[in-house]
């Protein structure tokens, strides 16, 4: 699923400066599993945003509300109502649902709460973790299902590299913390699967036009637009 | 943030409190400071909100009472079926419409009825205390306590404790006239909520047996 992490508050606060009604506007979908922009998370961040402004004595009305997904023209038609009253939209969804407020309501403000940062899978409780990279050219069914797009921080198609020591990564992460060798795990994998002869495949580079190095992508299915 | 009273010494300072309660504000680790005590207006009588477990603080509350134990009316309390019941949000609203002070009483840890609520609403509690923090509110209007059903003597020291701490810290900045603290945490609440008790003798619209049948039965 898509990710996201709530920006800082004080960020969120110069976003919706000077106006004077501010909708905080959830969506109950990705966002939401990740305990980040649900309909729980947009009630908090409205009644921050009004305590903040009558500390500061400034007269501010902040409503919220969540739509089941921002993503989709249809339930943007069910919070219709509540954008029309707002001066600016907070939106608490990934990147695609604010962008999909913003061209819906045109030229309604509608602003991000949160930054939308991987499409990954909760490891455990509370903990995310990096799974896929969209790149448009999977390859994982050559990699023991494992991403070296993502999962090696160097996105080597033919790792490991040389800097992979007992099964870790010489890059750490933003805490310092260890990260797994992606091929490592790869090569670990691949011996479990009796398939190691796929390690020693030379892989010509990987055509990034497929990304979003292409440019903006686009997909159609003919066989399912309406009759 | 410039005003923050001492308030962790309290606990220690009480040399008759039970050892047994552990209700250090850890999970306010960073919001938490130490400045001196400012005057305190003696007029001054704060709202506190209080959620309650039914099994364990509303019950020592009870206990409190049997026992004839003194402790300031400035606590409204709010029964849960646990403490695991409380988000964020209730504690959120209970503080913009007002409450001087808000705090979650559970069982002792290790406790819970339901195995972990207590845990799970200390870690809310720590989440609110950042969240007020990040609006400019002191975090330590809001607090997590627990203690056992048989402690009615530690019920009546921790309201006193927490409205001590509160009088020390002035009024919520957000109290506003005609808004009742108390009417919005119960409505923020909604259904999690339970219900107040009934007089002695009617018959208690318990929303499960469970809840009628402990309603004042001893420590489990």
């Amino acid at each position: 699923m898509i990710t996201a992490e709530r920006k800082p508050f004080d960020e969120i606060l110069e976003l919706v400066e000077g106006h004077k009604k501010v909708l905080v506007a959830g969506c109950d979908t990705c966002v939401a599993i990740c305990l980040t922009g649900g309909e729980k998370e947009a009630e908090i961040l409205a009644s921050e945003l009004r305590m903040k402004a009558e500390a500061d004595g400034r007269e501010v009305e902040v409503e919220h509300t969540a739509a089941i997904r921002q993503c989709e023209w249809e339930y943007l038609d069910m919070i219709a109502e509540k954008v029309e009253w707002a001066d600016v939209v907070l939106s608490m969804a990934c990147g695609i649902g604010i962008q999909s407020m913003a061209e819906k309501f045109e030229p309604k403000l509608v602003v991000p709460a949160v930054n939308t940062n991987m499409l990954g899978m909760p490891q455990e409780h509370a903990v995310w973790l990096e799974r896929c990279g969209a790149c448009g050219d999977c390859v994982i069914g050559e990699t023991a299902g494992i991403c070296p797009v993502v999962r090696c921080s160097k996105s080597l198609m033919n790792g490991p590299c040389g800097g992979s020591h007992d099964g870790k990564c010489e890059v750490t992460g933003p805490e310092k913390e260890e990260i797994d060798c992606a091929w490592h795990l790869i090569w670990e994998r691949l011996k479990a699967q009796g398939r190691e002869e796929l390690m020693y495949v030379n892989r010509p580079p990987k055509n990034w036009s497929r990304s979003s190095s292409g440019g903006p992508r686009k997909m159609v299915r003919e066989e399912a637009k309406p009759v | 943030m410039a005003e923050e009273p001492k308030v962790t010494g309290a606990t220690t300072a009480q040399g008759a409190a039970p050892a047994a309660v552990a209700d250090a504000p850890e999970g306010a680790e960073a919001a938490e400071s130490q400045t001196p005590k400012k005057p305190v207006d003696p007029d001054f009588e704060p709202e506190i909100i209080v959620f309650a477990c039914h099994y364990c603080a509303y019950a020592a509350a009870d206990l409190a009472g049997s026992m004839r134990l003194q402790y300031p009316s400035n606590i409204r309390m709010i029964k849960l079926p646990c403490t695991g019941k409380l988000e964020v949000i209730h504690l959120m609203r209970a503080i913009e419409a007002g409450a001087d002070g808000v705090y979650a009483a559970g069982c002792l840890e290790g406790e819970c009825h339901y195995l972990k609520g207590n845990l799970w609403a200390r870690q809310r509690v720590g989440q609110v205390k950042r969240l007020l923090a990040e609006v400019g509110i002191e975090p330590e209007r809001v607090e997590m306590y627990n203690m056992s059903s048989a402690q009615g003597p530690e019920f009546a020291r921790v309201a006193t404790e927490f409205t001590d701490r509160i009088k020390q810290l002035g009024p919520n900045p957000l109290r506003r006239d005609g808004v009742s603290p108390h009417a919005a945490a119960r409505e923020a609440a909604g259904d999690v909520a339970m219900p107040e008790e009934a007089p002695a003798g009617a018959a208690a619209p318990a929303p499960d047996a469970a809840s009628a049948t402990t309603e004042k039965g001893p420590a489990e």
